[in-house]
């Protein structure tokens, strides 16, 4: 490894996890950069990632807002068949502080994937199409990194499952549209998620900023 | 073996770019830039905390109320698991109980661990500790199901007097149980268990 002295600093990465320095060396498609302490991925490019990432970004978008209005699970018992929706679950908890666990089951189910999906399109979509980086696009990626964990499509889906079998006894429980349409956001928004390499989206997010005439990435801020 | 710190740099956590150790923001991507997480050992703490005081009554109060024309039911989480494992179905009664009790209680002890092992400056398997922080930090979410679950049955399960179900106080507490662990694993800085290693170039972390 080269001291830290002879290298630019643009070229040394520092790992997430542990801190410890490497020259960020150009990586091949399909291999990986990996921290040769702590074994965090650090880079890791995907030949025409961002046509995908962004196909399936709006392949989601498409997605999540269809799931809203098409019913997710439908029951039948005694004669009565109620269907839900996600609006349904959203408006049903009538009662006090319980609000809370559906306006937050909601966000996690349906905001925070919606939001993840435009914001990436939206950094995405000049890489792809090789134009100069829209406005805010930097903090548009950083959000829908910082999102990551709040989506929780494929957990919704499970639970779907489960609730199906949990009222099994009580009346008979069918899987509407809308739950087939989280399986499959939950395979994409894994391969998008799989699909991208953070330090190679920044690194372009870097160049495509820098068109004749804008100069470099804004200076950092420094403390006097 | 150098690290970050000991070139004097501060590496941004959220798009990997090393700075002048000065540096307040991340220049590329515009974040807060700091060497070390200040105080992350505290907040993980406050966090744990506040995530086991809600995994208390999360277990005691029943999850679902379950209204029938004949009876009416009152399930804790574990409750909730033995009735679905007495119709049969194993496999998701299992599902239930890793996500809702063998999930939080791991959790609940790793963190404690993490936490615990930095403070001791220990020096014993940081890979494996490394590996056990990421492992947490990907599993907590799926605790979520059961809130799920209830947050689905509720909606679905209005079918006027024949059978009604309404979710109990522990919905809300579980779900602050899981959201709080969740923020407590993010408070962890994973740089702090590489720093009391012995370092090869001579220079200790301080």
């Amino acid at each position: 490894m080269a001291s830290p002295q002879d290298v630019p600093r643009a070229e040394l990465i520092g790992c997430p996890n542990c801190d410890l320095l490497h020259h960020a060396k150009h990586v091949a498609d399909g291999e990986r950069a990996i921290c040769s302490r702590c074994h965090t991925v650090l880079i890791a490019p995907r030949a025409a990632a961002y046509n995908r990432a962004l196909a399936l970004s709006v392949a989601n978008l498409i997605l999540v807002v269809a799931a809203v209005f098409h019913p997710f699970l439908e029951i039948h018992a005694a004669g009565i068949v109620n269907r839900v929706s996600l609006l349904d679950v959203a408006t049903s908890f009538g009662s006090g502080a319980l609000v809370v666990v559906s306006v937050t089951s909601v966000a996690m189910i349906l905001l925070v994937p919606l939001l993840r999906a435009v914001f990436l399109a939206y950094a995405l979509a000049p890489l792809a199409l090789q134009h100069r980086a829209y406005p805010g696009a930097r903090w548009a990626f950083r959000v829908t990194q910082q999102m990551k964990p709040w989506a929780m499509t494929e957990i919704f889906a499970i639970g779907c499952a489960v609730a199906l079998v949990k009222v099994a006894d009580l009346a008979r429980l069918n899987f509407g549209p809308a739950f087939w349409m989280f399986i499959v956001l939950s395979a994409f928004v894994l391969l998008v998620d799989r699909s991208l390499c953070s330090w190679s989206i920044w690194a372009a997010l870097d160049e495509a900023e820098q068109e004749p005439g804008r100069g470099t990435a804004p200076a950092p801020t420094v403390r006097p | 073996m150098t690290t970050a710190r000991q070139a004097g740099l501060v590496t941004c956590r959220t798009c990997a770019r090393v700075w002048p150790m000065q540096t307040e923001s991340c220049g590329r991507c515009g974040m807060p830039l700091t060497s070390r997480e200040p105080m992350s050992l505290q907040r993980v703490w406050a966090w744990w905390l506040a995530g086991l005081v809600c995994y208390i009554p999360a277990n005691l109060y029943p999850m679902l109320v379950t209204e029938t024309l004949t009876s009416r039911s009152d399930d804790t989480i574990i409750g909730g698991a033995i009735e679905i494992a007495r119709h049969g179905d194993l496999g998701i009664a299992l599902i239930v109980l890793i996500a809702s009790v063998f999930i939080p209680v791991i959790k609940f002890i790793a963190i404690g661990y993490l936490a615990l092992s930095v403070r001791m400056r220990s020096q014993k398997t940081p890979v494996a500790r490394m590996h056990l922080f990421e492992v947490i930090e990907f599993i907590g979410r799926w605790s979520m199901i059961d809130v799920f679950v209830v947050a689905i049955l509720s909606a679905l399960v209005q079918l006027s007097v024949v059978a009604s179900i309404q979710p109990g106080p522990a919905a809300l507490a579980f779900a602050l149980s899981v959201i709080f662990t969740m923020f407590s694993a993010k408070s962890f800085d994973p740089r702090l268990i590489w720093d009391y290693l012995p370092s090869r170039a001579g220079q200790g972390a301080s």
